[in-house]
C-alpha cells in the first residue's frame, strides 16, 4: 500500500505529462484527484496503523534491488513518517486546489507537483539511505522547476538556481555521511533499520563525529538552520504560492525528519557528544530567525525567515535530547515528541500563510507591506484567515503550534537549562505577526489596497482545511499525539544507547 | 455525571458560540441576544457546578490532562464572574454598533476561557486558557480595527502580558525537569532549584496579566478599547485572573519563600505607587485602569502572605465594584463622547441612575463601611499585619489612596453641572446623548452586590467563605481596625470632596512605564532586529552569494562548452582528439622521468594509506556506484521533466 502511495503521483505526473492535448480544466481537476485520492490512502494507513511493537516499522514492503551494495527497495512507516506522510498529502491536496485557478501552463505544473510529491512521500517512506537519497535529490530538481518554470519576479531564475546549488550542496554532504555509515557497517548496508540496530560507529570517537558532521551539514542546509539559510527568503519571495507551500511545509521537513530518523539514532555516541552545539544553532536559529523576520518589508521574505525560527524550535529540541546526562528521559521524549509535531504544525500553517500571502500577489502583484493596510475593510474573510494564521503561527494555545511549541520548550528546558534562552523567541514572533496584521489589515488602506477582492472559493478551500488541521491538533491532539509519543520514546532510547 | 456535563457545557457552550458568531460575521442585533442568551445559561451552569463541584478530565498531552475541577475557589469565583459577563453583556448589546457578530463572539470567547482559566488544575490546561484570555484581550481592544492607536494598544497590551507568559512556559518546564508533574496541586514538590523557577515563572506571569508593577502600562493603553471590554477584560475578569492565579498557587509561592515575599511587596507597592497614579488621573477611564491595578496589589498582597479568603473576597467584590463603574464610564462615553473628569461634571444629575449607582460604587471603592471593598481590604491587611509591619503599613497607605481617587469619582458624580461644560464634550468620540435601557439597568444589581458582598470578610458568612476555601489559619480582621479604617476611609473622601485631591503631575503619565519599556526593550529589540537583517544580508548571505557566483560562472562555461559540444560535435571530438595527442606528446617529451618518479611514490603513499583499512579498494568501488546511480537518476529525472516543460 505505502508503494501505491507513493508512485500515484508518479502515475499521474507521467499521465498528465504525456497527455498533451489534455484541456487545461481537465489536468486542473485530474491533479486534484490525485492528490485527494492520495489523501484518501494516508486516512486509511492512519486507521489502519498500530503502533508497532519494538519500535519496528508497519507496512513493511522490500523488494531486491541493489544487493551488491547491500542497498535494497524497503519502505514502512512509524510514528515519526506517518503524521509526515500525512500533512505532505494534505499540503499537496490544499495546493491542487489552490491552483485550480492557475492560468499558467497548469497541465506541466500538475504534471510536475506531482512528481514532487511523489519524491517527498519517497523520502517519509525510505528505510534505505541509497532511496532515501534518491528521493530527497529529485525533490530538489522538481522544487527548482517550480521557481524557476513558475516563479515571479525578474530574479525567479537566479533564485532557483541558487536554491538548486546550495541545497544540492547539502546532499552532497549527506551523501558523504551515507557512505561513511555504509562503510562502517559490518556486513556493508544501506539498510536504515539494519544500521539503527547496529549503530557502526559507536564508541569510533572522532571517524563517528566526522560522518555525523557531514550528515548534520546536510541536514542543516535542508532544514534551514542558522547560517545555511540564506537560499530560503530568495527562494520563497520568488516562488509561485503553492511551490512555497510545498517547499515550507514539506520541503524543510525532509531536513529534520532526517535528524530523528538517521543522525539521532544511527550515530547516538557522536550525538551526544555533539548535542551542545546542536542546542546552540537551535537557539541561534529561534533567535536570529525571529528577528530578522521582525525587521522584513516584504510579506514572504519575512514568513520565511520565521521558518528559520520554527525550524530551530525542531533542531532545539532534537539537540536537547541529546543531553543525556543527569537529566529526565521524560524531558527529552517530551522535546522529541515536540520536535515532530512542530513539523507537522509548521507545515499546515506556514503552508496556509503562504497560499494566503499568494493571494496578495494574485491580486496586486506585490509583497510589500508598504503597499498595503485596512484589508479588513475590503476583504473580512481574508483578513479573518491571515489573522487566525497569523496567530496560529505564533503559538497560541488552541492551535497545533502550542502543542508543539509547549512540549519543545518543556522537554528541552528539562533537558538543559540553555534551551530557556530560546523562549523570547515566541515573544518576538507575536510581535511579528502582530505587526504585520496591523500594516496589512488595519488602519488606514494603502496604495494597493482599494478594490481588494476577498477570497474566492478555491482559495477558501485550500487555506481554510490547512488551519482547520491545526485547530483540531491544537484542541484534540491525541489522535496525533498517541502516534508520535511512541515513536519519540524509540529515539530517547536509541540515542541514550 | 451531570455535574460533569454541566462544567464541560460551561466550557464549550460560550466558546462555540463565540466562534460561530466571529465566523458569521453578522452585525445587528441578534448576535447580542445570542450571547446574552448563553450568558445567562452560563450562569445557571456556574452556579450548579459550584454546588456540585465536578471534576472533569480528557487527555491532552502526555502526562498532562486537559483538567477541569471546581474546588471553593473556584466555586466562589466562577458564579461572581458568570454574572459580570452576564451584566456587561448586556450592557454591552446597548452601547456596542457596528461588527457586532465579532464583538460578542469574542467576549463569549473570552468567557470561556475564563472558566477554563478558573477551573483548570494542571499547568498545560491553565496556560491555554490563560492566552487565549490575551488573544481575545488584543482583538477586543483593537475591535474598532480601523483606528490604528487602538489596534496598536492591543498590540501593547498582548505582548506585555506575553512576555510575563513566558514564566508560566518556564514554570512548565520546570514542573517537568524537577519531577513534579504537571498539577498545578503538585508544584511545591518540585524538587531543587526547579521549585524557585516554578514560582518565579508563576509570578511573573500573574504579575503581568494582573497589571502589576513594572507590567501596569500595558492597562492604560488597554482603555483604547470599548468600555465594555475594559468592564470584562480589564478589571473584572482578565485582570483580576493575575490576582487568582497566585490565590490558586499560594502555597506554591509560600514553598518557595522569597516568591510570596516578592508576591506581598509587588501587590502593596503597585496598591500605592499605582494608587497614586490613579489619584492623578483626569481621564476618568485612566484612573479606573490604574485604581484596578492597584486593588488587585490588595489581592497579590493577599497571596503572598497566605490570606487565601481575604484575597478572594476582594478579588470578587472588586469585579462587581469595577464593572459597574466601568459600565458608569462607557455609558457617558457613548452619551457625552468624553471621559475627562472635568468635562463629566455634572453627569450624575443628568442620568439618576447612572449616577447613583456610580456614586454606590465609588464609595465602595473608597472603602467606606458597610459597603463591601472595606471589610474585604482589612481581611487582607490584617493577614499583611501578621507578616510584617513595614508590609501593613504599605498597604494601609495604598487603603488610603483608594479613598482619594474613588472620591475623585464621587466629587464628578455628585457636582452640579458647571456653565459651559457641553463645549467640552465629544472630544473622545461623537456622543449620543442618551444612555439606554440597556445600558442603565444591568448597573443596579451591581451596585446592590458592590454594597452587600461585605459580609464575605464579616461572619457569619465569612467563616463560611473560609471553610469553602480551606483557609482557616489566616488572621481575619478585629472590629477596632475595621471601624478604624472604615473612620480614615470617610475622613479621606471627605477631605478631597471639600478640598480636591492633589495634582500629583509626576504621576499623570504611569510613572513613565511605557517610555522606559520602549527605551529599554522595544527599542533596542527593533534596532537589533534591523541590524541583524542587514547583517543576513551583507555578510550571512554574501558569502554564499560569492560561491554562487563563481558557480553559476563555472556554470555558464559549462553551458557555452555544452552548446558548442552540440553544434560541432564531430569537429570537436575530433579536434579535441589532435589536442589531447599534442598534449601527451609534449607530457611525454617534457617530463616524463619526474613524473613517473612523482607517480610511483604516489602510489608507494596511496598503497600505504590503502593497507590501513581493510575495504580500501571496495570502498571507492562502492562509493563510485553510488554517486553514478545518483547522477543517473538526476539526468533521468532532469530529462524527463525537460519533456514535461516541453
Amino acid at each position: 500500500m505505502l508503494s501505491v502511495l507513493v508512485f500515484l503521483p508518479l502515475v499521474g505526473a507521467a499521465v498528465l505529462a504525456a497527455a498533451r492535448r489534455l484541456p487545461d480544466g481537465v489536468a486542473r481537476w485530474t491533479w486534484v484527484g490525485i492528490s485527494v485520492a492520495d489523501l484518501g490512502i494516508v486516512v486509511g494507513l492512519w486507521i489502519a496503523y498500530r503502533t508497532p511493537p519494538d519500535g519496528g516499522l508497519a507496512f513493511v514492503e522490500q523488494v531486491r534491488w541493489l544487493p551488491s551494495v547491500g542497498s535494497s527497495y524497503h519502505v514502512g512507516v512509524d510514528g515519526l513518517s506517518l503524521p509526515l506522510l500525512a500533512l505532505t498529502t494534505v499540503v499537496f491536496a490544499a495546493c491542487a486546489v489552490y491552483a485550480l485557478a492557475e492560468r499558467t501552463r497548469p497541465r506541466t505544473q500538475a504534471a510536475l507537483f506531482c512528481f514532487l510529491q511523489t519524491t517527498c512521500l519517497g523520502v517519509f517512506v525510505a528505510q534505505d539511505l541509497i532511496l532515501f537519497f534518491l528521493f530527497f535529490d529529485l525533490s530538489i530538481v522538481a522544487m527548482y522547476f517550480v521557481i524557476a518554470g513558475w516563479g515571479h519576479g525578474v530574479t525567479a531564475a537566479r533564485s532557483a538556481l541558487k536554491f538548486f546549488l546550495y541545497t544540492f550542496f547539502g546532499s552532497l554532504a549527506l551523501l558523504v555521511g551515507f557512505i561513511g555509515l555504509y562503510l562502517a557497517a559490518d556486513p556493508h548496508t544501506f539498510d536504515i533499520p539494519a544500521l539503527i540496530a547496529a549503530a557502526p560507529l559507536q564508541g569510533s570517537g572522532a571517524v563517528g563525529g566526522l560522518v555525523l558532521a557531514a550528515v548534520l551539514v546536510g541536514l542543516a542546509v535542508k532544514t534551514p538552520t542558522f547560517p545555511f539559510h540564506t537560499w530560503l527568503p530568495p527562494a520563497h519571495t520568488d516562488a509561485p504560492a503553492i511551490g512555497s507551500a510545498v517547499l515550507a511545509g514539506v520541503l524543510l521537513k525532509l531536513g529534520t525528519y532526517g535528524f530523528v530518523r538517521i543522525a539521532m539514532p544511527m550515530l547516538p555516541d557522536a550525538w551526544r557528544a555533539w548535542a551542545g552545539v546542536v542546542v546552540a544553532v537551535g537557539v541561534v536559529s529561534v533567535l536570529y530567525g525571529a528577528l530578522v523576520a521582525l525587521a522584513q518589508s516584504n510579506v514572504k521574505r519575512m514568513i520565511a525567515y520565521t521558518s528559520v525560527n520554527h525550524m530551530g524550535y525542531v533542531v532545539l529540541a532534537v539537540g536537547a535530547a541529546g543531553v543525556v546526562t543527569g537529566t529526565d528521559a521524560a524531558a527529552r521524549q517530551v522535546a522529541v515528541s515536540g520536535a515532530v509535531t512542530q513539523m507537522v504544525s509548521h507545515g499546515l500553517i506556514t503552508g496556509a500563510l503562504f497560499l494566503l500571502a499568494g493571494v496578495l500577489h494574485r491580486r496586486a502583484g506585490s509583497y510589500e507591506f508598504a503597499d498595503f493596510g485596512g484589508l479588513a475593510g475590503p476583504a473580512p474573510r481574508f483578513a479573518g484567515f491571515l489573522a487566525v494564521a497569523a496567530f496560529a503561527s505564533l503559538g497560541l494555545p488552541g492551535f497545533s503550534g502550542f502543542i508543539a511549541e509547549f512540549q519543545v520548550f518543556t522537554g528541552s528546558i528539562g533537558a538543559t537549562g540553555w534551551a530557556a534562552l530560546a523562549l523570547p523567541g515566541i515573544l518576538i514572533t507575536a510581535a511579528l505577526f502582530l505587526r504585520a496584521i496591523q500594516r496589512l489589515l488595519t488602519g488606514a488602506p494603502g496604495p494597493k489596497s482599494a478594490g481588494f477582492a476577498d477570497l474566492r472559493p478555491v482559495e477558501l478551500l485550500s487555506a481554510g482545511p490547512l488551519l482547520v488541521l491545526a485547530v483540531v491538533i491544537g484542541i484534540v491532539p491525541r489522535f496525533l499525539l498517541e502516534v508520535i509519543e511512541p515513536a519519540a520514546d524509540v529515539v530517547v532510547s536509541l540515542v541514550g544507547r | 455525571m451531570v455535574s460533569q456535563a454541566a462544567l464541560v457545557a460551561a466550557v464549550l457552550l460560550p466558546a462555540t458560540a463565540g466562534v460561530v458568531l466571529c465566523l458569521l460575521g453578522s452585525d445587528g442585533r441578534r448576535p447580542a441576544a445570542v450571547a446574552v442568551a448563553v450568558a445567562v445559561v452560563d450562569l445557571v451552569l456556574a452556579v450548579v457546578v459550584a454546588l456540585a463541584r465536578p471534576v472533569v478530565s480528557v487527555p491532552f498531552l502526555a502526562g498532562a490532562d486537559f483538567a477541569l475541577a471546581v474546588d471553593g475557589l473556584a466555586a466562589l469565583v466562577l458564579p461572581a464572574v458568570a454574572a459580570v459577563t452576564l451584566f456587561v453583556l448586556v450592557f454591552a448589546g446597548g452601547d456596542i454598533g457596528g461588527a457586532t457578530g465579532r464583538f460578542f463572539g469574542l467576549m463569549l470567547l473570552f468567557s470561556a476561557a475564563v472558566t477554563v482559566t478558573v477551573t483548570a488544575t494542571t499547568l498545560p490546561t491553565l496556560l491555554v486558557a490563560w492566552e487565549v484570555m490575551g488573544a481575545t484581550s488584543y482583538a477586543l481592544i483593537g475591535f474598532r480595527w480601523h483606528r490604528p492607536e487602538d489596534v496598536a494598544a492591543g498590540g501593547t497590551a498582548f505582548l506585555t502580558t506575553r512576555l510575563a507568559d513566558l514564566g508560566l512556559y518556564a514554570a512548565a518546564a520546570a514542573a517537568l525537569a524537577g519531577s513534579a508533574g504537571w498539577a498545578l496541586a503538585d508544584l511545591p514538590a518540585a524538587s531543587g532549584i526547579w521549585l524557585h523557577v516554578a514560582a518565579g515563572g508563576v509570578l511573573v506571569a500573574a504579575l503581568g496579566k494582573a497589571a502589576q508593577l513594572p507590567f501596569s502600562f500595558w492597562l492604560s493603553r488597554a482603555m483604547q478599547g470599548p468600555s465594555p471590554v475594559s468592564a470584562l477584560l480589564h478589571s473584572a475578569a482578565m485582570v483580576a485572573m493575575g490576582g487568582f492565579l497566585l490565590l490558586r498557587t499560594a502555597p506554591l509561592l509560600a514553598a518557595a519563600g522569597w516568591a510570596a515575599q516578592v508576591a506581598a511587596w509587588a501587590g502593596a507597592v503597585t496598591a500605592v505607587l499605582v494608587g497614586l497614579v490613579a489619584v492623578a488621573q483626569r481621564d476618568l477611564k485612566q484612573l479606573l485602569a490604574a485604581s484596578t491595578a492597584a486593588q488587585l496589589g490588595f489581592v497579590v498582597l493577599a497571596a503572598g502572605v497566605s490570606a487565601v479568603a481575604g484575597g478572594t473576597a476582594h478579588l470578587i467584590a472588586h469585579a462587581a465594584t469595577k464593572a459597574l463603574l466601568f459600565l458608569a464610564a462607557g455609558a457617558w462615553l457613548s452619551a457625552l463622547g468624553t471621559r475627562e473628569l472635568a468635562a463629566l461634571r455634572g453627569v450624575g444629575r443628568r442620568w439618576p441612575l447612572v449616577g447613583g449607582c456610580a456614586g454606590v460604587g465609588a464609595v465602595t471603592l473608597a472603602g467606606v463601611p458597610p459597603l463591601s471593598l472595606w471589610a474585604t481590604k482589612d481581611e487582607v491587611l490584617a493577614a499583611a499585619r501578621e507578616t510584617s509591619l513595614p508590609l501593613y503599613l504599605t498597604g494601609l497607605v495604598g487603603a488610603v489612596l483608594s479613598a482619594a481617587y474613588a472620591a475623585k469619582v464621587l466629587r464628578v458624580v455628585l457636582a452640579p453641572a458647571p456653565v459651559g461644560v457641553q463645549d467640552r464634550y465629544d472630544r473622545q468620540e461623537r456622543g449620543t446623548r442618551r444612555v439606554g435601557w440597556a445600558e442603565r439597568w444591568p448597573m443596579v444589581p451591581l451596585a446592590g452586590a458592590a454594597s452587600v458582598l461585605s459580609v464575605l470578610a464579616l461572619p457569619p458568612v465569612g467563616s463560611a467563605v473560609r471553610r469553602v476555601l480551606g483557609d482557616t489559619t489566616s488572621p481575619t480582621a478585629d472590629w477596632t481596625s475595621l471601624l478604624l479604617s472604615g473612620v480614615v476611609s470617610v475622613a479621606v473622601v471627605v477631605l478631597v470632596l471639600w478640598r480636591g485631591a492633589p495634582r500629583l503631575g509626576w504621576a499623570v503619565g504611569w510613572l513613565g512605564l511605557e517610555g522606559a519599556a520602549h527605551r529599554v526593550v522595544v527599542g533596542p529589540v527593533l534596532a537589533l532586529a534591523q541590524q541583524l537583517a542587514r547583517f543576513d544580508d551583507r555578510v550571512v548571505d554574501a558569502g554564499v552569494r560569492a560561491a554562487a557566483s563563481s558557480v553559476l560562472a563555472a556554470g555558464r562555461w559549462a553551458a557555452r562548452f555544452d552548446d558548442r559540444a552540440l553544434d560541432r560535435a564531430v569537429d570537436g571530438t575530433a579536434r579535441g582528439g589532435v589536442r589531447l595527442a599534442g598534449v601527451t606528446a609534449r607530457v611525454d617529451g617534457a617530463g616524463i622521468d619526474r613524473a613517473v618518479q612523482s607517480i610511483a611514490r604516489g602510489a608507494r603513499g596511496l598503497g600505504t594509506l590503502a593497507r590501513r583499512p581493510q575495504t580500501g579498494q571496495l570502498h571507492q568501488y562502492y562509493a563510485q556506484v553510488v554517486i553514478v546511480l545518483t547522477a543517473a537518476a538526476a539526468l533521468a529525472a532532469v530529462s524527463v521533466l525537460f519533456v514535461f516543460g516541453g
